[in-house]
C-alpha cells in the first residue's frame, strides 16, 4: 500500500521535472531575450550590468526600424483581410457543396503549407520573373496570403463542419435567399473561425522571415528581414529590444482574440438535443 | 375506386390546362402527381401520388428509409424531384427555390438560430416577407401566446429547454401564415412526458389556425392520435391512406398490420369458402374468418388478428385457439400474453385482466369474433 503511494508520488515528481524541463527549454531563449533587452550593457549577453531603457529609446529613433515594422504591419493586416475572406468561403464551398473534384481541391488548398517556404519563396520568384514583372508590395502581399490562406481554410472548415446545415435551411425555408441565409445565420456563427483564422493570418504575415526575403520589392524591409540585416552587422542590444516587440505584437495579438472570441462564445449554445437518423 | 382527396391517386396522364384551371379555392393544398425522387441508382420514392385537403393533418408514417422524410423535404424544395409534379394550392412548385415556397418548417432538432433571440428568430420570416415593424412586434407576441411561452422575447434559444424550444420553433414556421406546415419528426429529440404534451399542442394549434399540416413520424402512436389521415410508407410508395380507424381496423397489406399494433398473422389454408370462410392455420387448428369475397379452397391466406381482440375466458367467443403461455408480461389493467399454439406459431395477447393472470407453461384458450379479423391473400393484400 505505501509502496504504491510511494510509487505513485515519484511518478508525479518525474512529471513534474520533465514538464518544468520542457517549459524551460521553450521559454528559456524568449526570457533571454526580453531579459537582455532591458540589459545596459553595450555587449548583448549576460551578465547584466544594469537596467536600461536605451535599447528601446534607440529603437524608437531608427527609422529603418520604425519603417519595417509600419511595413509589416500594413502587410499583416491586409494579408488578415483578404485571407479570412478566402478562406471562409473556400471553407464553405468545400463544406456545403458537392462538385467534382472537390477532393483534389481541398487538397490543394492546402498544399502551400505542406512545401517548404523556401520552394514557394523560389517558385513565386521565377513566375514573376518569367512574366517579366517587378517585385512589388502587392507582389509580398500574394505571397503571404498564398502562405497564410491553407492555415485559414482548414480553422474554417473545422468550424464549419459544425454548423448543422438545419439551420440553413430552417433560413430559407423562412424567406432568406442563399445569400442572405448565409450572412444572417453561416457567417456569424462562424465568427470564432473568422477572428481565429484572422489572428493566425496576422501571425504568419507579420512573422514570415525566408519567403519575405524573396518577394520584397528592392529597398524594402519588413520586420523579419530588418532584423537579419542588421544582425549581419552586429549583435546589438536593440536586437533584443525589437525582439521583444515582436513577441510583445506576435503573442499579444492572439492573446487579446483569445480574449474577444471568449467573450463571444459565451453566447453558446447548450442543451442541443441529438439528432436521431431516421 | 373514384379519386376523392386524400386518396392515393393512380397515376394518370395530366392535362395541364385542366389542372391550371382547377387552381382556386377548390385545389388541394398539396397534391403530388406520380412523383419520383432518386439519388443516383437509388430511388428513394417512387410513383407517388397523394392530394392533400385544405386544412387537414396528414401524416406519413413508416419505419427508417421509407422515404417519408424525403417527401416532406421535397414539398419544401430541398429535396429535387426526378419526375411528376408537386403542386401547392394548384401552383406548379418544381422550379420554386425555398425561400419562394410558402411553407412552414419544423425540424426534429428544432434548428433555432443559437445566436438570435427567440424574438428574432420568430421575426426571421416575418422580416423576409417585408412586414412593417409593428406589425411584426405584433404577430410575433401573438404567436408566442398560442405556442403558451409569452414574453420569452429576450431569451436566447439555449436559455430554454427542449420542449420549449421546439414550440419556439413551431411559432416561428406559423407566424406568418404559411400555406402548409412541415413538421419533421418534431417530437423525436423531446422525452417522453414532453412528446405527448406537444402532440396535443401542435394538433390544438393545428385546429385553431386551419393550417394545412404535413407530419412525419415513425411512431404509430403519434399518428394515430394526431392524424386525419395516415399515410403508411414503406420501401418508397404508399402502402396505404386512410383515416387512422381505416389504417389500424383494415389495413390494406401485411406491411401496415405488421407496422401499426405488431397485429398476429397465421398462415391457413382455405378449406370451405363462404360468408364465414374456414381455414386451417399451418398451427394445426381451424378458425372461421369474414369475408365479402369467394375465396377457392386450397388458397393460401394469411389471418390477421390484432393481440386486442384476443380474449379469454367467459369473454372467448367465435374462434378458439387453444395454447401454452410462454411469457407473461403484466402492465396491470391488462396482460401481454405471448402464447404458443403448436406448429411453432406464437401468437401475442393482449388481455384486460379478469380474475387471475395466467402464468408461463399454463395452458389457455383464447378466442376472437370471426369479424375481429382479416385475410390477407398470397402476395400480403386484403382480400375485401
Amino acid at each position: 500500500m505505501t509502496a504504491r503511494k510511494e510509487e505513485g508520488r515519484w511518478a508525479w515528481r518525474l512529471t513534474g521535472f520533465v514538464t518544468l524541463c520542457v517549459y524551460i527549454f521553450m521559454f528559456a531563449p524568449i526570457l533571454a531575450t526580453v531579459i537582455l533587452s532591458f540589459n545596459a550593457s553595450m555587449f548583448g549577453g549576460f551578465p547584466m550590468t544594469g537596467f536600461s531603457l536605451q535599447w528601446y529609446a534607440k529603437l524608437m529613433n531608427n527609422d529603418a526600424v520604425l519603417s519595417a515594422f509600419r511595413t509589416s504591419l500594413w502587410i499583416a493586416l491586409v494579408t488578415a483581410a483578404i485571407t479570412t475572406a478566402i478562406g471562409v468561403v473556400t471553407a464553405f464551398a468545400l463544406v456545403r457543396f458537392e462538385f467534382p473534384g472537390k477532393q483534389a481541391l481541398s487538397t490543394l488548398v492546402i498544399l502551400p503549407a505542406l512545401v517548404p517556404e523556401t520552394i514557394l519563396g523560389v517558385g513565386l520568384l521565377v513566375l514573376i520573373k518569367a512574366a517579366d514583372q517587378p517585385r512589388t508590395m502587392l507582389l509580398l502581399v500574394l505571397g503571404h496570403i498564398m502562405l497564410a490562406v491553407p492555415y485559414v481554410v482548414l480553422i474554417a472548415q473545422a468550424r464549419m463542419v459544425g454548423i448543422r446545415r438545419v439551420y440553413e435551411e430552417a433560413a430559407l425555408s423562412l424567406g432568406a435567399s442563399r445569400f442572405a441565409s448565409f450572412r444572417e445565420i453561416t457567417l456569424p456563427l462562424l465568427i470564432p473561425a473568422v477572428v481565429g483564422g484572422a489572428l493566425l493570418a496576422f501571425t504568419i504575415s507579420f512573422d514570415n522571415t525566408s519567403a519575405s526575403l524573396f518577394w520584397r520589392p528592392a529597398g524594402v524591409e519588413t520586420m523579419p528581414t530588418q532584423i537579419l540585416s542588421m544582425l549581419k552587422i552586429s549583435i546589438s542590444p536593440e536586437i533584443n529590444a525589437l525582439g521583444t516587440v515582436m513577441i510583445l505584437v506576435t503573442v499579444g495579438i492572439p492573446l487579446l482574440g483569445g480574449l474577444i472570441l471568449q467573450s463571444l462564445t459565451r453566447l453558446k449554445r447548450r442543451g442541443e438535443p441529438k439528432e436521431e437518423t431516421t | 375506386m373514384p379519386e376523392t382527396q386524400d386518396t392515393i391517386a393512380s397515376p394518370r396522364p395530366v392535362s395541364a390546362g385542366a389542372a391550371d384551371a382547377a387552381a382556386g379555392a377548390s385545389s388541394p393544398a398539396v397534391e403530388f402527381r406520380s412523383i419520383e425522387i432518386a439519388y443516383g441508382k437509388f430511388v428513394a420514392v417512387r410513383d407517388f401520388s397523394l392530394s392533400i385537403r385544405k386544412g387537414s393533418f396528414v401524416t406519413l408514417l413508416g419505419p427508417s428509409g421509407c422515404g417519408k422524410t424525403t417527401i416532406l423535404r421535397s414539398i419544401a424544395g430541398l429535396v429535387d424531384i426526378s419526375g411528376g409534379q408537386i403542386m401547392i394550392g394548384g401552383q406548379r412548385v418544381d422550379d420554386v427555390p425555398i425561400y419562394k415556397r410558402n411553407i412552414g418548417l419544423v425540424f426534429q432538432s428544432y434548428a433555432l438560430f443559437p445566436h438570435k433571440t427567440v424574438f428574432d428568430n420568430v421575426a426571421f420570416g416575418l422580416k423576409y416577407r417585408n412586414v412593417p415593424k409593428p406589425e411584426i412586434a405584433r404577430k410575433v407576441s401573438q404567436a408566442l401566446a398560442m405556442v403558451r411561452l409569452p414574453g420569452s422575447e429576450k431569451k436566447l434559444p439555449s436559455q430554454l429547454s427542449g420542449g420549449q424550444q421546439q414550440r419556439i420553433a413551431l411559432a416561428r414556421a406559423i407566424v406568418f401564415e404559411p400555406q402548409v406546415l412541415l413538421l419533421d419528426e418534431p417530437l423525436s429529440a423531446l422525452d417522453a412526458n414532453m412528446r405527448e404534451e406537444m402532440r396535443v399542442e401542435i394538433k390544438k394549434i393545428q385546429k385553431e389556425t386551419g393550417i394545412t399540416a404535413i407530419f412525419v413520424t415513425h411512431d404509430q402512436e403519434e399518428a394515430l392520435s394526431m392524424s386525419d389521415r395516415i399515410v403508411v410508407m414503406n420501401a418508397g410508395s404508399a402502402e396505404q391512406v386512410g383515416t387512422p380507424e381505416e389504417v389500424y381496423e383494415t389495413p390494406a397489406t401485411a406491411f401496415v398490420a405488421d407496422f401499426l399494433g405488431k397485429a398476429n398473422m397465421l398462415a391457413g389454408t382455405v378449406g370451405k369458402p363462404g360468408a364465414a370462410a374456414a381455414i386451417t392455420l399451418a398451427a394445426g387448428q381451424a378458425v372461421n374468418v369474414a369475408s365479402a369475397a369467394r375465396l377457392a379452397p386450397g388458397s393460401k391466406v394469411t389471418v390477421v388478428v390484432r393481440p386486442q381482440k384476443l380474449s379469454t375466458g367467459a369473454a372467448a367467443s367465435g374462434n378458439k385457439l387453444s395454447g401454452r403461455v410462454v411469457s407473461t408480461s403484466y402492465l396491470g389493467g391488462s396482460a401481454i400474453y405471448e402464447i404458443d399454439i403448436g406448429g411453432g406459431v406464437t401468437i401475442r395477447a393482449n388481455m384486460p385482466i379478469s380474475g387471475r393472470v395466467f402464468r408461463e407453461g399454463e395452458a389457455i384458450e383464447v378466442g376472437f369474433d370471426p369479424s375481429d379479423s382479416i385475410l390477407l391473400d398470397e402476395g400480403g393484400r386484403r382480400i375485401s
